[in-house]
């Protein structure tokens, strides 16, 4: 039988680490995510499995050790919460324009500036659209339960090993706080030494007579090659969006409507289902689970039976903007959502429906 | 690695005494004629060469003159961001124990933008090397104001002079790191004469056989020059860094381990 235990989405997230067999974490606190560097202090994984945790001194820091263990092959991560993920932006971009796999947690709280320490949903754009600067792109992934907080880090770093590409687990205040039974998995044995350099022939773990030296920079100061590369880092997103898209579908066969929600507003859109369809309004729900790439085709199919789409999100409305793209503004998309850390109620977004719609 | 070429009808095998360590490559040098970092390059990576740990070390480069390092040194390398090398070398160390890690940072790198990564990796004492190269300015950008910049002394930024009131004093922060219990052995060096060169290298040498000791962190200053910045010649560089700079930072060690 499986192994159960009732935690949070930090804890669940940590635990998850360590059993990945991920050799390095890099912290720093910050509400609402503190716990997921305070679990792993907590459990002394070196003794675990080895592992390598570190408070830094700042996020800017933390990002910068993750450049550096990813550089030189290891799985690596880091978490913070949105003011902190602001701050480590410049590596992430660095990380990006290196391509490097890791991965980034960010358990969002409401903003802008120093904001709240409450859930929220308003690091949308920061998160699909690149985030720091340059043309550069990571895949998100958006968990609605503590249990894809843990299961989510296993898949993030088969998808940044596989395409040399950050990884960015865009979580909430909610999730990250609320505990949750949670399935666990086996302890996975970290990689030796020798098992990274097969795996990653162009880390920097030591140059050898029978190679030349790696080296792992984002610079080229030749516009032609840079342009080349960036052309590269194109076609690398456009695989990914072919390979990569998840989603969840919720009672769309019949649907009429359809909310379109992640994370904690997709668990708020579940209750809200069942409310609309006992007043006999057929809604269903399309929960996007990878943010980047976007399920936009199963959207533009969608678009074609149902007669209206609601965004429901913690946010001023941000990924309404790629629900319009991707059906191409062929039927009317309108947004509901709160901000400022307040999460809405079921209730709230069946009313927002009939408002809208009805 | 290929060899340089050498011109057999002016240079004479038997008369060769000096020969170019092989983890240096064949690129040319992007720094300008009479500036310091390559006789820096050159010591690190013969300390490397003599340790005999080319696969066994990984260094960091800056954002700065030495963004390229890793273009002359062959040697798994990665370039960091603005200041944050030291990041990037805890994580490494901290990942691989057992390589040899250094960072190769100038002053604005290290002191301004990077402070709080300096300070911190030193005061965690990562058993690493870093290596700092101080010519008071920022050489790459073409000549600002650096946090080691003299009081007085011109720049682009500081046109008229460094007003320490208006612009704040030049940072010693090899002083200040060196009354961080995490740091190990640190010193100040320069590399304008052979004398100096000589001293460098054992510098560097200790520094580097300290982390095989798991001794905590050691932290080399070069104190250099950059003719091309302060507008002068090669010679006129050194002689005035001799007459301004050294008084300021004055050569020698800072913190030198108890045996």
């Amino acid at each position: 039988m499986k192994e159960l235990r009732l935690m949070k989405g930090n804890e669940a997230i940590a635990e998850a680490a360590i059993r990945a067999g991920v050799d390095g974490y890099f912290g720093y606190p910050i509400t609402p995510q503190s716990e997921v560097l305070e679990y792993l202090m907590m459990e002394r994984p070196e003794l675990r499995t080895g592992m390598v945790v570190l408070q830094a001194e700042s996020e800017v820091a933390a990002i910068n050790m993750v450049y550096g263990g990813a550089g030189a092959g290891k799985m690596v991560m880091t978490s913070s919460s949105s003011p902190g993920i602001s701050l480590k932006q410049e590596g992430i971009t660095y990380i990006a324009g290196a391509e490097l796999p890791c991965l980034i947690l960010n358990v969002v709280r409401g903003g802008p500036g120093l904001g709240t320490i409450q859930p929220a949903q308003s690091d949308y754009f920061q998160s699909v659209k690149g985030g720091g600067h340059g043309d550069y792109k990571l895949i998100v992934l958006a968990p609605a339960s503590v249990q894809e907080m843990y299961d989510f880090v296993e898949t993030s770093f088969d998808l940044a090993f596989k395409y040399r590409n950050p990884v960015l687990i865009l979580s909430d205040g909610a999730i990250g706080q609320m505990m949750e039974k949670v399935e666990i998995g086996d302890q996975k044995v970290r990689l030796t030494d020798e098992q990274v350099k097969e795996r990653c022939p162009w880390a920097t773990t030591g140059k050898t007579t029978k190679r030349e030296r790696n080296i792992i920079t984002s610079l080229d100061l030749d516009p032609n090659k840079q342009e080349k590369f960036n052309h590269k880092l194109q076609a690398k997103y456009k695989e990914i969006e072919k390979n990569e898209v998840r989603f969840e579908e919720i009672q769309t066969k019949d649907a009429e409507y359809l909310f379109v929600a992640y994370g904690t507003s997709a668990r708020i859109c579940q209750k809200s289902v069942q409310l609309a369809r006992a007043k006999g309004i057929k809604v269903g729900l399309l929960r996007p689970i990878t943010l980047f790439p976007f399920p936009a085709e199963r959207l533009l199919e969608l678009s074609k039976q149902v007669k209206g789409i609601l965004s429901v999100e913690m946010s001023a409305g941000q990924m309404i903007e790629d629900i319009k793209l991707s059906v191409h503004c062929n039927i009317p998309v309108e947004h509901f959502g709160r901000m400022g850390g307040i999460i809405p109620s079921p209730g709230e977004v069946v009313k927002a429906l009939e408002q809208k719609f009805l | 690695m290929a060899e340089n070429s050498i011109n057999t009808d002016i240079v004479k095998e038997e008369n060769l005494v000096y020969k170019k360590t092989s983890l240096l490559t064949d690129k040319a040098l992007s720094y300008c004629p009479g500036c310091g970092h390559g006789t820096a390059h050159r010591l690190v990576m013969e300390v490397v060469e003599e340790l005999n740990a080319q696969e066994e070390t990984i260094g960091v480069a800056p954002v700065g003159c030495s963004v390229l390092a890793y273009e002359f040194m062959d040697i798994d390398m990665q370039q960091a961001a603005h200041g944050r090398a030291p990041a990037l070398a805890t994580a490494i160390k901290r990942l691989y124990p057992e390589k040899y890690v250094f960072t190769y940072q100038g002053d604005g790198d290290l002191a301004a933008i990077g402070t709080a990564e300096t300070i911190h990796a030193c005061n965690r004492g990562e058993n690493i090397t870093i290596i700092f190269v101080n010519n008071g300015i920022y050489g790459m950008t073409g000549g600002q104001m650096a946090p080691t910049t003299l009081p007085g002394m011109k720049s682009s930024t500081s046109p008229y002079g460094r007003d320490v009131k208006s612009m704040g004093n030049p940072l010693k922060i090899t002083e200040l790191v060196a009354q961080l219990p995490g740091t190990y052995y640190v010193t100040r060096q320069a590399v304008h004469t052979p004398a100096a060169v000589r001293k460098a290298k054992k510098a560097i040498k200790k520094a580097f056989e300290n982390q095989k000791l798991n001794k905590g962190l050691s932290f080399i200053e070069i104190v250099s020059n950059c003719n091309s910045g302060w507008k002068m010649t090669p010679n006129q560089a050194n002689q005035w860094m001799v007459d301004n700079m050294f008084p300021y930072y004055q050569l020698g060690d800072i913190k030198v381990p108890e045996e």
